[in-house]
């Protein structure tokens, strides 16, 4: 009796340690997760509009319907990236995932406070290796950090009512993301941010 | 008796994992009225289980830079949303300068109708002359802002408040006023 039961608690803990690494592993181990779907439909390094949301056919589920939406999924390794979005007229938001779907930051047209989003997007290893003087221009720079190499941007224009709609999409069509041509470590290639 | 060890082992521990990962915990949660928001889900600073969530529905959260999401799964007296039933959601929603409502299946896809209509957000709404509003959800038409359902069984709301104060530091309704979900009858 006293053997059955020492089993059951004995099953019970490593259950519980099962439960702890499975729920941690989840993450690694999905493959319908956002990332998953949306990496066998994206380019990479690129902006690249969704399909407004639909019954039949949504890329991932609980898209918000009212909103334009727009992928750039990245890849830091060849180097930063540099994103501009175009603000619409209602509302636009930019919002960074990591390649786990982890949402690390995310800045709105108000917040941007101008006409056009601007950033840079980096590892922390290459936000480090960044030359000092650099450092002074990042003051009209935005430069965000990604934890991961790769990842994704969401780009989101509001279509206040199903009139606009076109009118989101459109201003979503003139964002552009791509890998920084210049390399960062020359201080002197770098502009002022032409500002 | 090892093997009985480990089958209880696996069962327990995967049995909870399935469990939390399909219906989520309470963990970091904000409830107000009928409604549930993650404030943490759109940071770095998401738990485990709400991670383990959200890879396997494979939704984006939303990131808190740009709004936050409160879902209702059932009306203020507890009662699971029907799409057979006659539902109003009614009152004002906590400051934001946009929000949208909308009516997702269990699954979280948008429910077909022959209007198109899958939510509303806070510009297209049609309001009282004292700013609070009456949204009716119901299969068959109804007047003012009527939200088909497409008569399905079982449907959530989604609430999403977009460039808000609403967030980590919000506890009551108080500072958050959410609109009420009521039944008023099942045809």
């Amino acid at each position: 009796m006293i053997r059955w039961l020492a089993a059951l608690l004995a099953g019970l803990l490593l259950g519980g340690l099962v439960h702890l690494v499975s729920v941690l592993a989840l993450p690694r181990i999905a493959s319908q997760d956002a990332y998953s779907r949306l990496e066998r439909i994206t380019p990479v390094n690129a902006v690249k509009a969704l399909p407004p949301a639909d019954p039949n056919n949504a890329p991932i589920p609980l898209m918000d319907p009212a909103f334009a939406t727009a992928i750039c999924r990245y890849d830091l390794s060849s180097g930063p990236i540099k994103l501009a979005v175009p603000v619409s007229q209602a509302y636009t938001s930019v919002s960074f995932y990591t390649d786990g779907d982890v949402a690390y930051y995310a800045i709105n047209d108000r917040s941007a406070g101008r006409k056009v989003i601007e950033l840079d997007l980096m590892t922390e290893a290459q936000h480090a290796a960044l030359p000092e003087d650099e450092e002074i221009t990042a003051a009209d720079r935005l430069i965000v950090d990604s934890p991961t190499s790769t990842g994704l941007i969401v780009l989101k224009a509001l279509a206040a009512d199903t009139g606009l709609m076109a009118q989101a999409q459109a201003s979503l069509a003139a964002a552009t993301c791509k890998v920084q041509t210049e390399p960062p470590q020359k201080p002197s290639a770098t502009p002022r941010a032409g500002r | 008796m090892a093997l009985l060890i480990l089958v209880i082992a696996t069962a327990v521990g995967l049995g909870t994992t399935w469990m939390t990962a399909t219906r989520g915990t309470d963990l970091g949660t904000l409830t107000i009225g009928a409604w549930t928001a993650q404030p943490r889900i759109g940071t770095t600073e998401i738990n485990p289980y709400a991670r383990a969530t959200v890879v396997r529905s494979g939704e984006l959260p939303l990131g808190t830079g740009d709004g936050i999401a409160f879902i209702a799964t059932t009306d203020d007296a507890k009662r699971l949303l029907d799409g057979r039933c006659d539902v109003t959601v009614s009152g004002i929603t906590p400051p934001a300068r946009f929000w949208t409502l909308t009516l997702y299946n269990a699954k979280g896809h948008l429910v077909a109708n022959a209007l198109q209509r899958y939510g509303f957000t806070s510009e297209e709404i049609v309001r009282n002359a004292d700013g609070s509003f009456v949204i009716r959800l119901a299969s068959r038409a109804r007047s003012g802002n009527w939200l088909p359902t497409g008569g399905i069984e079982r449907y959530q709301l989604m609430l999403r408040l977009y460039d808000t104060p609403v967030g980590i530091a919000t506890r009551t309704q108080r500072d958050a006023p959410m609109p009420a979900i009521t039944t008023a009858g099942c045809s």
